[in-house]
């Protein structure tokens, strides 16, 4: 029978045992807390005055929610606009999401390749990990470096958008598929493998048809971070779309409201697509954990 | 006989509306394909003759040289404070979460209005594009770090709490319901149910969060010019590639020592 | 003398009825045992009780009071009196095996005592002497998540125990466990109700266990008391009327 502890000094019984998960827990909390504030006291606003910019923000975000409005000239549209002005932002939010759309597709192609040797029950351990190591450092490059270094060889514009995406996309998508291969049932393969079916016609016929909707599930939701990042590089890599305009409106016509009605194009756009990336997940169980 | 007869036309059909099926879903890929590369000017053989370019260029010029090395020192300590920025956003991001989360989860909030407007918010901030923060930042803080920091603090404020959300139904709803029927007040309930509960997913999240924002920091840094994206973007611009590589392999460095230690730690607060 | 008097209860979600009309009553120490297949409205019933679930009509008067017409503070005491068991346990598997028993003492805490966890040296040996009755002496400091199922539903019991309850409902407590397990917690059950008064409220999707077991049975078939009686009582006819036929059949054999 265990005793119960007791506090050296008071002789209070103790519920709380020390245990290592929980003094980590307490270490890397305090650890963060101290990294924040230090960073907070120590930050450099370059002589900004926080209340009055905090001020200022308020002030242009209600504008932006409130009044929305574009001006049909920075959407190329010369007389008259109205109508015209929405149909050319809608062709431009086009624009975006077709970036996306090609992302994922060719991204979607190449990882669907390396994720059957990513899976570590379709390939031997080393091929698997040595895909998964070389993924992790391509991870690491943010998307808009890879736009930019592919930007040099083949120019601003679609192509090196679409390549500088499609790495990030091909390391997320591989993690993805290959898990789900890995979640197939050991005995299905053994029993192709048993009935004299090579390895190619374990992949093809049992493999990814049985994780079809898997892979269609995550592929959309990749759609849906995609459309996200395709808005981010149309304003830092210029990749068009709208949001190279959303850049325009904020960094050359400083005009609040023109930002507000491409954000709401943008907000309509991206909760549609998360409605449906959350009903994928919860038709699926896809935990998206980190 | 007769029903292995039937029986079998039945599978034939069926494999028929399959193979229909799968023959429409490329279709209306390829038509999906062509109409997005017409509206983008994508020409897909300049993508087959780009790649090759790069890589052999990427190997000639993306090599740090001499000059490039004494600007080391100068490059890690924008990315120190790149790395400081994005801790600082994720955590103070994930404090006010956490409150948000509580009202948003169905557990831990029984006031339906209550539950779906911090939903409706955290949706909304997390789908505000982060360039558009950055931007109306810059437009009110101007160039500084400061202005990095605000704008990864609201682009982490809504992803975590919907995060933190999802964390909340997943795990406390059990113990959550066991200190109801205890007689527990809410906050024994937040305090003493929910929150040991979810703890090590909420660290985890937020670890994950600092390896995002430091990614993140490349692209709002090259917005508002600060951190280390404001510094690859000088080099960039300026045709300095070596000195802009060595930028991109310290931030690859960086990135994959954070990710080894969130991952060893993550496994040891489990 | 009734300690639970439950008169007229009905419940709807949405246009469905869970429950129509129910009325019984539970005597002081008593051991009820709720039968009934899936959806007939165990569940919702034993969590009405409770208030976990509100109640469309009716009343439940329970030791004196209607607990359907308390809010706040009055509720949380009228729940610190009616301890609970879950099927699936429902602990803070992170903490500790006493943290977790001395959650039961939460009802009759101030807010501020019970958020930062500070109890008192009374109630943490009454915590400890639980334990030591449940045979968990040896866990105390365990983390919960070691544990197995019929050790997690032993500390389920403790922190019902430790609420000084009245009354104990149990929601399917032997579900996830295995036979032995079950016999286990059902005998521990079986002694609380015998020496130390506790009247106790159990649903069971097993009748042979019912029949053992309990003092009275409830049968439920589609939201609708169709049984209360003595377990003799329950013969072949009455376990067709709250089974149906099908599965009637096959819980006799």
């Amino acid at each position: 029978m265990t005793a119960l502890i007791r506090n050296r000094r008071t002789g209070k019984i103790r519920v709380r045992k020390t245990q290592s998960s929980n003094l980590y827990m307490r270490g890397v909390l305090l650890v963060l807390a101290a990294i924040t504030v230090y960073t907070l006291v120590t930050i450099d606003t370059k002589g900004a005055d926080i209340a009055a910019a905090s001020a200022k923000t308020a002030e242009y975000f209600w504008l932006m929610l409130t009044q929305p409005k574009a001006v049909p000239s920075h959407f190329g549209i010369q007389d008259g606009g109205g109508i015209g002005t929405f149909f050319s932002a809608l062709h431009m939010l086009g624009i975006t999401l077709a970036l996306a759309f090609l992302t994922t597709l060719f991204g979607g192609i190449v990882a669907l390749f390396l994720g059957v040797f990513a899976a570590g029950n379709l390939t031997n351990k080393k091929v698997s990990n040595g895909i998964k190591s070389f993924l992790a450092v391509v991870r690491a490059v943010p998307t808009v470096l890879w736009v930019l270094i592919f930007a040099i060889g083949a120019g601003l514009g679609s192509v090196a958008a679409v390549i500088g995406m499609s790495f990030h996309t091909i390391s997320h998508l591989v993690k993805a598929y290959s898990e789900s291969f890995e979640e197939i049932d050991e005995g299905v393969i053994e029993a192709l493998r048993a009935s004299g079916a090579n390895w190619f016609q374990i992949v093809f016929q049992a493999v990814i048809p049985s994780s079809v909707s898997y892979i269609l599930s995550w592929t959309f939701i990749r759609f849906e971070i995609n459309f996200a990042v395709a808005v981010a590089m149309g304003a830092a890599a210029g990749a068009g779309g709208i949001g190279f305009q959303l850049f325009m409106a904020a960094g050359y016509f400083f005009d609040i409201r023109e930002i507000g009605f491409i954000t709401y194009l943008i907000l309509a756009v991206s909760l549609i697509m998360e409605y449906l990336a959350t009903r994928l997940k919860e038709k699926y169980h896809i935990h998206n954990g980190a | 006989m007769n029903s292995l007869l039937t029986n079998s036309e039945g599978a034939g059909t069926y494999l028929k509306s399959k193979r229909i099926r799968l023959f429409l879903f490329f279709v209306g890929l390829f038509a999906a394909a062509a109409l997005s590369m017409a509206a983008t000017n994508y020409h897909i053989e300049d993508s087959f003759t780009a790649i090759p370019k790069v890589i052999v260029w990427m190997a000639r010029n993306l090599v740090p040289d001499g000059k490039s090395l004494t600007r080391l020192p100068k490059i890690l300590d924008k990315l120190f404070e790149t790395v400081l920025m994005s801790v600082a956003a994720s955590v103070s991001a994930a404090a006010l979460s956490f409150p948000v989360a509580l009202a948003g989860s169905a557990t831990s909030c029984k006031q339906r209005w209550l539950m779906y407007s911090a939903r409706g918010v955290a949706s909304f901030f997390r789908n505000i594009p982060i360039v558009a923060w950055a931007m109306i930042f810059l437009l009110t803080f101007g160039q500084s770090p400061f202005t990095g920091y605000v704008a990864l603090f609201f682009a982490s404020f809504g992803f975590l709490a919907r995060a933190f959300i999802e964390a909340i139904d997943e795990t406390a709803a059990a113990p959550v319901e066991a200190l109801r029927a205890a007689g527990g007040s809410y906050g024994h309930i937040i305090f003493q149910g929910v929150l040991p509960s979810v703890l090590p997913q909420m660290v985890s999240w937020v670890l994950y969060m600092i390896e995002t924002n430091i990614r993140s920091a490349a692209l709002v840094g090259l917005l508002t010019g600060s951190g280390i994206g404001f510094t690859f973007s000088i080099y960039y611009k300026s045709l300095q590639y070596q000195s802009a590589s060595l930028v991109v392999i310290t931030i690859v460095a960086v990135v994959l020592v954070i990710e080894a230690v969130s991952n060893k730690l993550r496994r040891l607060i489990l | 003398m009734a300690l639970l008097e439950v008169t007229s209860l009905t419940k709807y979600y949405g246009d469905t009825a869970a429950l129509r009309d129910i009325s019984f009553e539970v005597k002081k120490g008593e051991f009820v045992a709720v039968i009934g297949p899936s959806g007939s409205g165990k569940t919702t019933l034993i969590r009405c009780i409770n208030r976990l679930i509100p109640a469309s009509d009716g009343k439940i008067i329970f030791d004196k009071e209607n607990i359907l017409n308390l809010r706040g503070n009055a509720l949380r005491k009228a729940r610190a009196k009616i301890g609970m068991i879950f099927q699936h346990y429902n602990l803070v598997e992170r903490l500790s095996v006493i943290e977790n028993v001395l959650h039961g003492r939460l009802g009759y805490k101030s807010s501020l005592e019970g958020m930062f966890g500070v109890y008192s040296e009374e109630e943490k040996e009454k915590a400890f002497n639980i334990i030591t009755l449940l045979g968990l002496d040896d866990y105390v400091y365990r983390r919960c998540d070691q544990l197995s199922g019929g050790q997690m539903q032993r500390v389920g019991i403790a922190r019902a125990l430790v609420q000084d309850p009245r009354m104990i409902l149990c929601d399917e407590p032997i579900s996830s466990l295995d036979p032995s397990s079950s016999k286990v917690i059902m005998d521990y059950l079986k002694k609380i109700q015998k020496e130390f008064g506790i009247t106790v409220v159990v649903n069971l999707h097993q009748v042979d266990v019912a029949k053992k077991y309990a003092q009275r049975i409830l049968g439920f078939n589609g939201g609708s008391l169709v049984f209360d009686d003595e377990p003799g009582e329950l013969s072949k006819k009455q376990i067709y009327k709250i089974y149906g036929t099908e599965a009637g059949e096959l819980i006799i054999d």
